[in-house]
Protein backbone atom coordinates (compact mmCIF):
# COMPACT_ATOMS: atom_id res chain seq x y z
CA UNK A 1 0.00 0.00 0.00
CA UNK A 2 3.02 2.58 0.91
CA UNK A 3 4.90 1.49 -2.19
CA UNK A 4 1.77 2.19 -4.84
CA UNK A 5 0.78 5.69 -2.98
CA UNK A 6 4.43 6.29 -3.24
CA UNK A 7 4.70 5.24 -7.03
CA UNK A 8 1.22 7.72 -7.38
CA UNK A 9 2.88 10.36 -5.81
CA UNK A 10 6.15 9.75 -8.07
CA UNK A 11 3.77 9.99 -10.97
CA UNK A 12 1.70 13.45 -9.82
CA UNK A 13 5.28 14.55 -8.96
CA UNK A 14 6.44 13.96 -12.47
CA UNK A 15 2.79 14.66 -14.77
CA UNK A 16 3.19 18.63 -12.77
CA UNK A 17 6.70 19.06 -13.73
CA UNK A 18 5.71 18.19 -17.48
CA UNK A 19 2.71 20.61 -17.80
CA UNK A 20 5.23 23.70 -16.13
CA UNK A 21 8.27 22.36 -18.21
CA UNK A 22 6.03 23.08 -21.36
CA UNK A 23 4.26 25.77 -20.62
CA UNK A 24 7.94 27.47 -19.97
CA UNK A 25 8.75 25.88 -23.29
CA UNK A 26 6.33 27.50 -25.37
CA UNK A 27 7.21 30.97 -23.66
CA UNK A 28 10.93 30.62 -24.84
CA UNK A 29 10.33 31.05 -28.76
CA UNK A 30 7.93 34.09 -27.80
CA UNK A 31 10.56 35.56 -25.75
CA UNK A 32 13.16 35.39 -28.08
CA UNK A 33 11.07 36.93 -30.91
CA UNK A 34 10.62 39.62 -28.57
CA UNK A 35 14.01 40.28 -27.60
CA UNK A 36 15.13 39.83 -31.09
CA UNK A 37 13.14 42.64 -32.64
CA UNK A 38 14.13 44.77 -29.54
CA UNK A 39 17.78 44.51 -29.76
CA UNK A 40 17.38 45.13 -33.84
CA UNK A 41 15.04 47.67 -33.26
CA UNK A 42 15.61 49.56 -30.58
CA UNK A 43 18.75 51.25 -31.96
CA UNK A 44 16.89 52.86 -34.60
CA UNK A 45 14.43 54.65 -33.19
CA UNK A 46 15.16 57.77 -32.19
CA UNK A 47 13.03 61.48 -33.06
CA UNK A 48 15.08 61.80 -36.51
CA UNK A 49 13.56 58.22 -37.40
CA UNK A 50 10.03 58.99 -36.19
CA UNK A 51 9.70 62.50 -38.08
CA UNK A 52 11.17 62.00 -41.50
CA UNK A 53 10.33 60.14 -44.75
CA UNK A 54 12.46 56.83 -45.65
CA UNK A 55 16.57 57.54 -46.74
CA UNK A 56 16.80 57.25 -50.98
CA UNK A 57 19.36 54.40 -51.76
CA UNK A 58 22.62 55.16 -51.13
CA UNK A 59 22.03 57.51 -48.30
CA UNK A 60 21.62 57.25 -44.09
CA UNK A 61 18.82 58.15 -41.96
CA UNK A 62 15.52 58.53 -42.77
CA UNK A 63 12.63 57.42 -40.75
CA UNK A 64 8.98 56.24 -40.82
CA UNK A 65 6.69 59.10 -40.54
CA UNK A 66 4.97 58.26 -43.54
CA UNK A 67 3.83 54.94 -42.73
CA UNK A 68 3.28 56.14 -38.96
CA UNK A 69 1.04 58.85 -40.21
CA UNK A 70 -0.68 56.14 -42.63
CA UNK A 71 -1.01 53.86 -40.11
CA UNK A 72 -2.69 56.23 -38.05
CA UNK A 73 -5.03 57.41 -40.08
CA UNK A 74 -6.45 54.19 -41.79
CA UNK A 75 -6.72 52.93 -38.38
CA UNK A 76 -8.76 55.42 -37.60
CA UNK A 77 -11.35 55.42 -40.44
CA UNK A 78 -11.59 51.79 -40.38
CA UNK A 79 -12.74 52.16 -36.64
CA UNK A 80 -15.25 54.67 -37.66
CA UNK A 81 -16.19 52.47 -40.45
CA UNK A 82 -16.31 49.29 -38.78
CA UNK A 83 -17.31 50.38 -34.56
CA UNK A 84 -20.69 51.63 -34.94
CA UNK A 85 -22.10 48.58 -37.78
CA UNK A 86 -19.56 46.69 -35.37
CA UNK A 87 -21.66 47.62 -32.06
CA UNK A 88 -24.75 47.81 -33.84
CA UNK A 89 -24.88 44.08 -35.13
CA UNK A 90 -23.55 42.78 -31.96
CA UNK A 91 -26.41 44.18 -29.94
CA UNK A 92 -29.19 42.54 -32.61
CA UNK A 93 -27.46 39.59 -32.04
CA UNK A 94 -27.30 39.33 -28.49
CA UNK A 95 -30.80 41.29 -28.30
CA UNK A 96 -32.59 38.12 -30.70
CA UNK A 97 -30.74 35.45 -30.55
CA UNK A 98 -33.27 32.77 -31.97
CA UNK A 99 -34.68 35.29 -35.26
CA UNK A 100 -33.14 34.22 -38.23
CA UNK A 101 -31.63 36.83 -39.24
CA UNK A 102 -29.54 36.63 -36.31
CA UNK A 103 -28.84 32.52 -37.04
CA UNK A 104 -27.53 33.66 -40.57
CA UNK A 105 -25.50 37.18 -39.94
CA UNK A 106 -24.08 35.16 -37.09
CA UNK A 107 -23.03 33.11 -39.34
CA UNK A 108 -21.60 35.41 -42.11
CA UNK A 109 -20.06 37.09 -38.64
CA UNK A 110 -18.11 33.64 -38.05
CA UNK A 111 -17.46 33.21 -42.27
CA UNK A 112 -15.92 36.55 -42.42
CA UNK A 113 -13.46 35.94 -39.41
CA UNK A 114 -12.15 33.07 -41.22
CA UNK A 115 -11.69 34.90 -44.71
CA UNK A 116 -8.13 35.35 -45.19
CA UNK A 117 -7.24 39.12 -45.13
CA UNK A 118 -5.00 39.12 -48.75
CA UNK A 119 -8.87 37.95 -50.29
CA UNK A 120 -10.75 41.14 -48.77
CA UNK A 121 -7.56 42.60 -50.50
CA UNK A 122 -8.72 41.66 -53.82
CA UNK A 123 -12.74 42.25 -52.86
CA UNK A 124 -11.80 45.49 -52.55
CA UNK A 125 -9.60 45.97 -55.47
CA UNK A 126 -11.96 44.79 -57.43
CA UNK A 127 -15.07 46.88 -55.62
CA UNK A 128 -13.17 50.41 -54.72
CA UNK A 129 -9.84 50.34 -56.36
CA UNK A 130 -10.31 49.48 -59.81
CA UNK A 131 -13.87 52.04 -59.86
CA UNK A 132 -11.75 54.79 -58.55
CA UNK A 133 -9.27 54.20 -61.09
CA UNK A 134 -6.21 54.37 -57.68
CA UNK A 135 -4.96 52.81 -55.14
CA UNK A 136 -6.17 54.98 -52.12
CA UNK A 137 -6.11 55.16 -48.09
CA UNK A 138 -9.84 54.63 -48.62
CA UNK A 139 -9.78 51.48 -50.00
CA UNK A 140 -7.69 50.37 -47.13
CA UNK A 141 -9.77 51.35 -44.62
CA UNK A 142 -12.48 49.97 -46.15
CA UNK A 143 -10.20 46.43 -46.53
CA UNK A 144 -8.71 46.95 -42.73
CA UNK A 145 -12.91 47.36 -41.69
CA UNK A 146 -13.71 44.50 -42.78
CA UNK A 147 -11.31 42.99 -40.97
CA UNK A 148 -12.07 44.50 -37.78
CA UNK A 149 -15.96 43.93 -38.14
CA UNK A 150 -16.03 40.38 -36.87
CA UNK A 151 -14.08 41.19 -33.72
CA UNK A 152 -16.40 43.96 -32.71
CA UNK A 153 -19.76 42.32 -33.18
CA UNK A 154 -18.48 39.12 -31.53
CA UNK A 155 -17.35 41.18 -28.48
CA UNK A 156 -20.26 42.99 -28.35
CA UNK A 157 -22.21 40.41 -28.88
CA UNK A 158 -20.59 38.29 -26.04
CA UNK A 159 -20.15 41.01 -23.64
CA UNK A 160 -23.93 42.37 -23.73
CA UNK A 161 -24.71 38.30 -23.38
CA UNK A 162 -23.49 38.40 -20.22
CA UNK A 163 -25.37 41.09 -18.39
CA UNK A 164 -28.36 39.71 -16.22
CA UNK A 165 -32.00 40.37 -18.08
CA UNK A 166 -32.59 41.36 -15.03
CA UNK A 167 -30.90 44.86 -16.01
CA UNK A 168 -33.25 45.45 -18.86
CA UNK A 169 -36.07 44.53 -16.97
CA UNK A 170 -35.26 47.46 -14.05
CA UNK A 171 -34.72 49.79 -16.98
CA UNK A 172 -38.09 48.55 -18.75
CA UNK A 173 -40.49 49.10 -15.81
CA UNK A 174 -39.13 52.18 -15.29
CA UNK A 175 -41.14 53.25 -18.73
CA UNK A 176 -38.05 53.88 -20.51
CA UNK A 177 -38.30 53.06 -23.83
CA UNK A 178 -36.54 50.08 -25.74
CA UNK A 179 -33.66 52.25 -27.86
CA UNK A 180 -32.80 53.88 -24.22
CA UNK A 181 -32.87 50.98 -22.29
CA UNK A 182 -30.06 49.51 -25.15
CA UNK A 183 -28.31 53.41 -25.02
CA UNK A 184 -28.11 54.52 -21.72
CA UNK A 185 -28.39 50.77 -19.70
CA UNK A 186 -27.33 47.91 -21.45
CA UNK A 187 -24.31 49.42 -23.67
CA UNK A 188 -23.13 51.77 -20.77
CA UNK A 189 -22.80 48.21 -18.16
CA UNK A 190 -21.26 46.37 -21.20
CA UNK A 191 -18.55 49.20 -22.17
CA UNK A 192 -15.27 47.69 -20.47
CA UNK A 193 -16.27 44.68 -23.01
CA UNK A 194 -17.31 46.43 -26.00
CA UNK A 195 -14.26 48.85 -25.74
CA UNK A 196 -11.20 46.09 -25.54
CA UNK A 197 -13.03 44.28 -27.72
CA UNK A 198 -12.62 47.31 -30.16
CA UNK A 199 -8.99 47.43 -28.56
CA UNK A 200 -7.92 44.20 -29.75
CA UNK A 201 -9.46 44.75 -33.30
CA UNK A 202 -7.56 47.74 -33.50
CA UNK A 203 -4.43 45.57 -32.21
CA UNK A 204 -5.19 42.90 -35.17
CA UNK A 205 -5.41 45.22 -38.16
CA UNK A 206 -2.65 47.51 -37.24
CA UNK A 207 -0.11 44.55 -38.33
CA UNK A 208 -2.07 43.33 -41.49
CA UNK A 209 -0.25 43.55 -44.37
CA UNK A 210 -2.17 41.61 -46.69
CA UNK A 211 -5.40 43.76 -47.88
CA UNK A 212 -3.40 46.29 -47.95
CA UNK A 213 -0.85 45.46 -50.84
CA UNK A 214 -3.19 46.28 -53.19
CA UNK A 215 -5.57 48.72 -52.08
CA UNK A 216 -3.57 51.55 -50.34
CA UNK A 217 -0.47 50.50 -51.69
CA UNK A 218 2.19 51.87 -50.32
CA UNK A 219 3.68 55.58 -50.08
CA UNK A 220 7.54 56.31 -50.30
CA UNK A 221 6.17 60.65 -49.57
CA UNK A 222 4.45 61.88 -46.51
CA UNK A 223 0.90 62.05 -47.74
CA UNK A 224 -2.66 62.71 -45.59
CA UNK A 225 -4.74 62.34 -48.83
CA UNK A 226 -7.08 59.82 -48.66
CA UNK A 227 -7.65 59.72 -52.12
CA UNK A 228 -3.91 58.55 -52.54
CA UNK A 229 -1.94 55.70 -51.91
CA UNK A 230 -0.42 55.69 -48.44
CA UNK A 231 2.47 54.00 -46.57
CA UNK A 232 1.17 52.18 -43.48
CA UNK A 233 3.86 50.09 -40.92
CA UNK A 234 3.34 46.80 -41.91
CA UNK A 235 3.26 47.45 -45.56
CA UNK A 236 6.92 49.69 -45.05
CA UNK A 237 8.06 46.21 -42.69
CA UNK A 238 7.32 44.61 -46.43
CA UNK A 239 9.07 46.23 -48.86
CA UNK A 240 12.06 47.53 -46.93
CA UNK A 241 12.28 44.07 -45.28
CA UNK A 242 12.65 42.63 -49.05
CA UNK A 243 14.59 45.48 -50.77
CA UNK A 244 18.27 44.14 -51.00
CA UNK A 245 19.71 47.46 -48.75
CA UNK A 246 20.85 47.23 -45.02
CA UNK A 247 19.97 50.50 -44.40
CA UNK A 248 16.57 49.39 -45.71
CA UNK A 249 16.77 46.64 -43.76
CA UNK A 250 17.24 48.62 -40.25
CA UNK A 251 14.28 50.79 -41.49
CA UNK A 252 12.08 47.88 -41.06
CA UNK A 253 13.37 46.21 -37.64
CA UNK A 254 12.83 50.15 -36.51
CA UNK A 255 9.35 49.93 -37.60
CA UNK A 256 8.64 46.38 -36.67
CA UNK A 257 10.23 47.77 -32.62
CA UNK A 258 7.40 50.62 -33.18
CA UNK A 259 4.77 47.78 -34.47
CA UNK A 260 5.43 45.90 -31.48
CA UNK A 261 5.15 48.23 -28.91
CA UNK A 262 1.83 49.71 -30.31
CA UNK A 263 0.01 46.13 -30.25
CA UNK A 264 1.76 45.49 -26.88
CA UNK A 265 0.32 48.40 -25.31
CA UNK A 266 -2.93 48.41 -26.70
CA UNK A 267 -3.01 44.79 -25.55
CA UNK A 268 -1.93 45.84 -21.61
CA UNK A 269 -4.54 49.17 -21.86
CA UNK A 270 -7.01 46.32 -23.05
CA UNK A 271 -6.48 44.11 -19.86
CA UNK A 272 -6.07 47.33 -17.75
CA UNK A 273 -9.56 48.67 -18.65
CA UNK A 274 -11.09 45.07 -18.40
CA UNK A 275 -9.68 45.00 -15.08
CA UNK A 276 -10.66 48.02 -13.75
CA UNK A 277 -13.98 49.51 -15.79
CA UNK A 278 -15.48 46.42 -15.47
CA UNK A 279 -18.75 46.74 -13.51
CA UNK A 280 -19.45 45.06 -10.58
CA UNK A 281 -22.77 43.15 -10.99
CA UNK B 1 -66.88 49.31 -6.14
CA UNK B 2 -65.37 52.47 -5.05
CA UNK B 3 -61.77 53.84 -6.22
CA UNK B 4 -61.22 50.83 -7.97
CA UNK B 5 -57.89 51.43 -9.30
CA UNK B 6 -56.55 47.56 -10.82
CA UNK B 7 -59.47 45.80 -12.00
CA UNK B 8 -59.52 42.91 -14.55
CA UNK B 9 -62.03 40.94 -15.96
CA UNK B 10 -61.91 37.35 -18.11
CA UNK B 11 -58.30 38.01 -18.17
CA UNK B 12 -56.15 35.44 -19.84
CA UNK B 13 -52.51 34.68 -20.77
CA UNK B 14 -50.77 32.44 -22.48
CA UNK B 15 -46.53 31.23 -22.97
CA UNK B 16 -47.46 29.99 -26.11
CA UNK B 17 -49.98 27.30 -26.12
CA UNK B 18 -49.65 27.44 -22.66
CA UNK B 19 -52.49 28.57 -20.67
CA UNK B 20 -51.19 30.34 -17.51
CA UNK B 21 -53.68 32.74 -16.41
CA UNK B 22 -57.21 31.74 -16.96
CA UNK B 23 -60.36 33.59 -16.57
CA UNK B 24 -59.51 35.81 -13.84
CA UNK B 25 -61.69 38.81 -12.46
CA UNK B 26 -60.80 40.95 -9.86
CA UNK B 27 -61.29 44.61 -8.25
CA UNK B 28 -58.39 46.11 -6.60
CA UNK B 29 -58.87 49.19 -4.13
CA UNK B 30 -56.84 51.95 -3.46
CA UNK B 31 -54.39 52.13 -0.70
CA UNK B 32 -54.56 48.60 0.36
CA UNK B 33 -51.96 46.19 0.35
CA UNK B 34 -52.95 42.75 -1.50
CA UNK B 35 -51.27 39.61 -1.52
CA UNK B 36 -51.35 37.18 -4.16
CA UNK B 37 -49.99 33.41 -3.28
CA UNK B 38 -50.08 29.95 -4.49
CA UNK B 39 -48.24 27.11 -5.55
CA UNK B 40 -45.23 27.38 -7.88
CA UNK B 41 -46.27 27.81 -11.65
CA UNK B 42 -49.85 28.91 -10.66
CA UNK B 43 -49.48 32.06 -12.75
CA UNK B 44 -49.10 34.78 -10.08
CA UNK B 45 -46.38 36.42 -11.39
CA UNK B 46 -47.46 36.17 -14.91
CA UNK B 47 -50.77 37.68 -13.70
CA UNK B 48 -48.94 40.81 -12.50
CA UNK B 49 -46.27 41.02 -14.76
CA UNK B 50 -49.60 41.63 -17.07
CA UNK B 51 -50.42 44.30 -15.09
CA UNK B 52 -47.68 46.66 -15.78
CA UNK B 53 -47.42 44.80 -19.71
CA UNK B 54 -43.86 43.17 -18.86
CA UNK B 55 -45.55 39.69 -19.72
CA UNK B 56 -45.30 40.74 -23.98
CA UNK B 57 -41.76 41.15 -23.66
CA UNK B 58 -41.28 37.41 -23.44
CA UNK B 59 -41.40 36.10 -26.53
CA UNK B 60 -44.64 34.32 -27.30
CA UNK B 61 -46.14 35.49 -24.46
CA UNK B 62 -49.84 36.95 -25.11
CA UNK B 63 -52.93 38.12 -23.21
CA UNK B 64 -56.51 38.52 -23.84
CA UNK B 65 -59.34 39.73 -21.94
CA UNK B 66 -59.90 43.14 -19.80
CA UNK B 67 -57.52 44.61 -17.30
CA UNK B 68 -58.17 48.16 -16.12
CA UNK B 69 -56.20 51.32 -14.55
CA UNK B 70 -58.84 53.21 -13.17
CA UNK B 71 -61.04 53.51 -16.20
CA UNK B 72 -58.41 53.07 -18.89
CA UNK B 73 -57.92 49.50 -20.75
CA UNK B 74 -54.66 48.82 -19.61
CA UNK B 75 -54.08 47.09 -23.10
CA UNK B 76 -54.76 49.74 -25.44
CA UNK B 77 -52.56 52.08 -23.26
CA UNK B 78 -48.82 52.62 -24.22
CA UNK B 79 -46.69 50.44 -22.57
CA UNK B 80 -44.64 52.71 -21.58
CA UNK B 81 -46.78 54.96 -20.16
CA UNK B 82 -48.35 52.16 -18.06
CA UNK B 83 -44.96 51.34 -16.72
CA UNK B 84 -44.84 55.21 -15.78
CA UNK B 85 -48.08 54.53 -13.39
CA UNK B 86 -47.40 51.17 -12.40
CA UNK B 87 -43.88 50.78 -10.71
CA UNK B 88 -42.68 47.28 -10.26
CA UNK B 89 -39.81 45.47 -7.88
CA UNK B 90 -38.24 42.57 -8.70
CA UNK B 91 -37.42 38.89 -6.81
CA UNK B 92 -33.96 39.95 -6.87
CA UNK B 93 -32.52 43.52 -6.19
CA UNK B 94 -31.38 44.80 -9.93
CA UNK B 95 -29.81 48.70 -9.27
CA UNK B 96 -28.03 50.03 -12.01
CA UNK B 97 -24.63 49.09 -11.53
CA UNK B 98 -23.60 51.72 -13.42
CA UNK B 99 -25.36 54.40 -11.52
CA UNK B 100 -24.23 55.79 -8.34
CA UNK B 101 -27.21 55.55 -5.49
CA UNK B 102 -28.62 59.08 -6.12
CA UNK B 103 -28.78 58.03 -9.86
CA UNK B 104 -30.38 54.78 -9.28
CA UNK B 105 -33.33 56.90 -7.24
CA UNK B 106 -33.91 59.38 -10.05
CA UNK B 107 -32.81 56.37 -13.24
CA UNK B 108 -36.64 56.73 -14.33
CA UNK B 109 -36.33 60.72 -15.17
CA UNK B 110 -32.48 60.56 -15.95
CA UNK B 111 -33.50 57.31 -18.44
CA UNK B 112 -36.00 58.70 -20.09
CA UNK B 113 -34.12 62.15 -20.43
CA UNK B 114 -36.76 64.05 -18.60
CA UNK B 115 -34.48 67.24 -17.52
CA UNK B 116 -35.18 68.89 -13.76
CA UNK B 117 -33.95 70.96 -11.91
CA UNK B 118 -30.75 70.24 -9.48
CA UNK B 119 -32.63 71.41 -6.56
CA UNK B 120 -36.14 69.54 -7.45
CA UNK B 121 -33.84 66.21 -8.14
CA UNK B 122 -32.24 66.03 -4.57
CA UNK B 123 -35.81 66.36 -3.48
CA UNK B 124 -37.06 63.64 -4.90
CA UNK B 125 -33.86 61.63 -4.05
CA UNK B 126 -34.23 62.36 -0.17
CA UNK B 127 -38.23 62.22 -0.07
CA UNK B 128 -37.87 58.77 -2.06
CA UNK B 129 -34.88 57.38 0.22
CA UNK B 130 -36.47 58.51 3.20
CA UNK B 131 -39.81 56.81 2.04
CA UNK B 132 -38.01 53.33 1.46
CA UNK B 133 -36.23 53.87 4.61
CA UNK B 134 -32.60 53.68 3.22
CA UNK B 135 -31.78 57.46 3.91
CA UNK B 136 -30.31 57.34 7.31
CA UNK B 137 -28.55 54.96 5.81
CA UNK B 138 -27.15 55.96 2.73
CA UNK B 139 -26.95 60.08 2.87
CA UNK B 140 -23.40 60.06 3.09
CA UNK B 141 -22.77 58.03 0.07
CA UNK B 142 -25.24 58.75 -2.36
CA UNK B 143 -22.31 59.34 -5.10
CA UNK B 144 -21.43 55.67 -4.13
CA UNK B 145 -22.01 52.67 -6.85
CA UNK B 146 -25.58 50.88 -6.08
CA UNK B 147 -23.97 47.97 -5.87
CA UNK B 148 -22.13 48.61 -3.29
CA UNK B 149 -24.92 48.58 -0.47
CA UNK B 150 -25.98 44.87 0.89
CA UNK B 151 -28.76 43.15 -0.55
CA UNK B 152 -31.93 44.50 1.59
CA UNK B 153 -30.23 48.13 1.47
CA UNK B 154 -30.23 47.30 -2.17
CA UNK B 155 -33.60 46.01 -2.85
CA UNK B 156 -34.76 49.01 -0.70
CA UNK B 157 -33.23 51.00 -3.12
CA UNK B 158 -35.21 49.25 -6.04
CA UNK B 159 -38.33 50.28 -3.99
CA UNK B 160 -36.93 53.82 -3.51
CA UNK B 161 -36.74 54.14 -7.54
CA UNK B 162 -40.09 52.49 -8.16
CA UNK B 163 -41.67 55.21 -5.69
CA UNK B 164 -39.99 58.51 -7.06
CA UNK B 165 -41.50 57.92 -10.38
CA UNK B 166 -44.85 58.47 -7.58
CA UNK B 167 -46.48 55.38 -9.35
CA UNK B 168 -50.35 54.53 -8.62
CA UNK B 169 -49.70 51.19 -8.08
CA UNK B 170 -46.23 49.48 -6.84
CA UNK B 171 -45.85 45.35 -7.91
CA UNK B 172 -43.62 43.54 -5.75
CA UNK B 173 -42.79 40.51 -7.14
CA UNK B 174 -41.69 38.13 -4.52
CA UNK B 175 -39.71 41.02 -3.24
CA UNK B 176 -37.91 39.12 -0.13
CA UNK B 177 -37.38 35.65 -1.71
CA UNK B 178 -33.79 36.90 -2.25
CA UNK B 179 -33.20 38.72 1.26
CA UNK B 180 -31.95 37.67 4.97
CA UNK B 181 -34.62 37.83 7.68
CA UNK B 182 -34.12 40.85 8.71
CA UNK B 183 -33.98 42.83 5.62
CA UNK B 184 -36.67 41.25 5.00
CA UNK B 185 -38.46 42.37 7.90
CA UNK B 186 -37.39 46.03 7.59
CA UNK B 187 -39.02 45.63 3.81
CA UNK B 188 -42.29 44.08 4.97
CA UNK B 189 -42.55 46.84 7.67
CA UNK B 190 -41.99 49.17 4.29
CA UNK B 191 -45.01 48.07 3.17
CA UNK B 192 -47.54 49.25 5.75
CA UNK B 193 -46.10 52.93 5.56
CA UNK B 194 -46.36 53.02 1.59
CA UNK B 195 -49.76 52.16 1.52
CA UNK B 196 -50.58 55.68 2.66
CA UNK B 197 -49.82 56.79 -0.59
CA UNK B 198 -49.99 53.91 -3.24
CA UNK B 199 -51.57 50.61 -3.80
CA UNK B 200 -49.28 48.00 -3.66
CA UNK B 201 -50.04 44.37 -5.02
CA UNK B 202 -47.52 41.23 -3.33
CA UNK B 203 -46.98 38.18 -5.25
CA UNK B 204 -45.57 35.77 -2.51
CA UNK B 205 -44.65 32.09 -2.02
CA UNK B 206 -44.46 32.86 1.84
CA UNK B 207 -48.25 32.74 3.44
CA UNK B 208 -46.76 33.87 6.83
CA UNK B 209 -45.64 36.91 4.68
CA UNK B 210 -49.02 37.45 3.20
CA UNK B 211 -51.12 37.26 6.21
CA UNK B 212 -48.43 39.76 7.78
CA UNK B 213 -48.64 42.68 5.94
CA UNK B 214 -51.64 42.12 3.91
CA UNK B 215 -54.74 43.91 3.62
CA UNK B 216 -56.97 41.20 1.36
CA UNK B 217 -55.23 38.15 -0.14
CA UNK B 218 -55.69 36.41 -4.17
CA UNK B 219 -55.16 32.63 -4.41
CA UNK B 220 -54.58 31.36 -7.19
CA UNK B 221 -54.26 27.85 -8.53
CA UNK B 222 -53.77 26.21 -11.89
CA UNK B 223 -54.11 29.95 -13.44
CA UNK B 224 -57.37 30.10 -11.77
CA UNK B 225 -58.27 32.81 -9.10
CA UNK B 226 -59.70 30.73 -6.50
CA UNK B 227 -60.32 33.07 -4.05
CA UNK B 228 -60.16 37.15 -3.40
CA UNK B 229 -61.40 38.19 -0.04
CA UNK B 230 -59.82 39.88 3.39
CA UNK B 231 -56.45 38.13 4.85
CA UNK B 232 -58.24 37.75 8.08
CA UNK B 233 -61.32 35.88 6.61
CA UNK B 234 -59.09 34.18 4.05
CA UNK B 235 -56.34 32.44 6.67
CA UNK B 236 -59.44 32.00 9.52
CA UNK B 237 -62.49 30.34 7.45
CA UNK B 238 -61.16 29.82 3.63
CA UNK B 239 -64.49 29.54 1.52
CA UNK B 240 -63.11 27.59 -1.15
CA UNK B 241 -61.77 24.08 -0.16
CA UNK B 242 -58.73 24.24 -2.34
CA UNK B 243 -57.65 26.96 -0.43
CA UNK B 244 -58.11 25.50 2.99
CA UNK B 245 -56.10 22.58 1.85
CA UNK B 246 -52.85 25.10 0.70
CA UNK B 247 -53.56 27.17 3.33
CA UNK B 248 -52.88 24.13 5.94
CA UNK B 249 -50.16 22.63 3.73
CA UNK B 250 -51.94 20.28 2.06
CA UNK B 251 -50.27 20.47 -0.98
CA UNK B 252 -47.51 23.32 -2.24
Amino acid sequence: MEARIRIRNTKSILFKGVIVFLAFLITVPLIIVLLYIIKQGVTQVNWHFLTHVPAPVGESGGGISNALLGSFIMVMMSSVLAIPVGMFAGIYLSENPHTKLAYYSGLCVDILQGVPSIVVGIVIYFWLVKPLGTFSAISGSVALAIMMLPIVIRSTEQTLRLLPPSLKEAALSLGVPYHRVILKVIVPCGFAGILSGIMLSIARIIGETAPLLFTAFGNPYLSSSITKPMESLPHLIFTYATSPYDEWHNLAWGASFILLMFVLTLNIITKLITRKWNIQL
Amino acid sequence: MEHTVVSASKFNAWFGDNHVVKDVSIGIEKNQVIAVMGPSGCGKTTFLRCINRMHELIPGATAKGSLKLYDDEVYTMNPIYVRYKIGMVFQRPNPFPNLSIYDNVVAGYKLNGLKMAKADMDNIVEKSLTSAALWKEVKDSLHKKGTFLSGGQQQRLCIARAIAMEPEVILFDEPTSALDPISTSSVEQLFHELKEKYTLIIVTHNMQQAARVSDKTAFFYLGELVEFDDTKQMFTAPSDVRTQNYITGRFS
